[in-house]
């Protein structure tokens, strides 16, 4: 959570302010396709039209015990 | 068994095979069992019995006969071999991404169990107080792969591997990385995985393996993917005693044959007397059918000799099968150290003070 906090950036109820100069690319459920969706944009594929979207992976590193 | 003592079962060499039970199982050369007899322990007369021989060996196993030793000394060595060599192997997978559809936890316990060609020597034991990880206790692996569709897509075929790359990562995927002053010291046999053909995980086009392996030396007893050995055994050499008193008739002489494991029983082309074949008899399965046959009665009897054990021991991973015994010794040699000193401490403890020592792990 190395989120840089901006003095009275909370703007909705959790507390949560994504980094605004991060696209956030979403994977069709339908087709697959990457799509760049900004905030109070229409949740809709670019290509195909489907509404449903998925969120990608984190990049972030987890750790495990190979056991 | 006074019948049977009297053509060549010997209590104290031989456990006895009947056909519903064993008999003479446990050893009775201790000090003590027989009146007036020395059994204690001598070192020249131990040095007068114990053999060794080697009777098979190839690239993964070993078969060999360790001759005069008591079974608590057998079993001790295959137990060490399973768990108390230490060896080499992934114990911590950091997970940058994974987008395959082999989950995360379930890909780093297979990965861990993936055997490494690395000298357990050239590292150390990790402190487990200190989890600090150094050049000297950890090796670090690189495993990263995107599975992507071949530009020019080949028609007419659905094998994966003709049509995507990395559709498979594979055990040789995992790349070293050389930590400190492991480039020069291992540098002569890089750490890798023995088989470089063990399929990790399968990816299809999209999906991405990245991420970081950290393998430590450790013992079985910690955790099987640390077992040099995928089996240690041993068996008790099987002997088949004949009755002079009773031979067996010549025309079942080949039923007689028959009830045996193929090649340990012979017989004479001529006057078809039946005879051990005694470099065979290892390969006996001791099946016990010659006793179901009532006309073989008295004929034979069945026996293991006690102190004779045929180890059969396959290596996975670093040793050659030849070293696991030698390995093993060594381990024994370390406790034996540390139950010597412990035993001087008590015998020393009139300086005062608990005189304790601190015994290995385990």
């Amino acid at each position: 959570m190395n989120q840089q906090s901006h003095p009275g950036a909370s703007v909705g109820g959790g507390g949560f302010v994504p980094n605004p100069r991060q696209e956030m690319e979403y994977i069709c459920a339908d087709c697959g396709a990457k799509n760049e969706i900004k905030s109070r944009e229409p949740i809709r594929c670019r290509e195909c039209g489907h509404r449903i979207m998925y969120k990608k992976r984190t990049k972030r590193m987890v750790q495990f015990e190979a056991r | 068994m006074a019948s049977a003592s009297t053509n060549g079962f010997d209590p104290r060499k031989h456990v006895g095979v009947n056909a519903e039970r064993m008999s003479h199982v446990s050893s009775t050369d201790f000090p003590g069992h027989y009146p007036g007899e020395d059994h204690s322990w001598n070192l020249a007369k131990f040095q007068e019995k114990l053999s060794v021989n080697i009777e098979r060996l190839s690239n993964r196993s070993i078969d060999l006969d360790l001759v005069g030793v008591d079974a608590s000394i057998a079993n001790a060595f295959r137990r060490i071999l399973i768990a108390e060599v230490p060896t080499v192997a992934i114990e911590r997978a950091y997970v940058w991404d994974n987008t395959s559809v082999i989950v995360d936890e379930v890909l780093a316990h297979r990965i861990g169990l993936v055997p490494l060609n690395v000298d357990p020597a050239l590292l150390d034991l990790k402190d487990p107080q200190n989890d600090q990880a150094t050049d000297r206790n950890t090796l670090v692996f690189r495993l990263r792969a995107a599975c992507e569709r071949r530009k020019p897509a080949p028609k007419d075929t659905t094998d994966p591997r003709k049509l995507y790359t990395n559709s498979e990562v594979l055990s040789s995927q995992m790349e070293w990385v050389p930590q400190g002053e492991q480039a020069t010291v291992m540098a002569t046999n890089p750490p890798v995985p023995t088989n470089s053909n063990i399929v990790l995980a399968k990816l299809r086009p999209g999906q991405e393996i990245d991420m970081e392996l950290h393998a430590v030396k450790s013992v079985g007893k910690d955790h099987a993917k640390f077992c040099p050995v995928a089996t240690a055994s041993y068996r008790l050499l099987p002997e088949i005693i004949l009755n002079p008193q009773k031979p067996v008739p010549p025309h079942l002489a080949e039923k007689f044959q028959k009830c045996f494991s193929p090649g340990v029983i012979r017989i004479h082309p001529r006057t078809k007397e039946v005879s051990v074949d005694k470099q065979k008899a290892r390969f006996e399965s001791m099946s016990r059918e010659v006793y179901r046959h009532p006309e073989f009665e008295g004929c034979v009897q069945l026996a293991r000799v006690r102190d004779h054990f045929l180890f059969n021991i396959e290596s996975e991973g670093f040793y050659p099968p030849e070293r696991l015994l030698l390995e093993a010794i060594l381990v024994m040699r370390t406790k034996t150290v540390a139950l010597r000193r412990a035993a001087e401490a008590l015998l020393n403890d009139t300086r005062g003070g608990t005189g304790d020592v601190e015994m290995a792990e385990g």
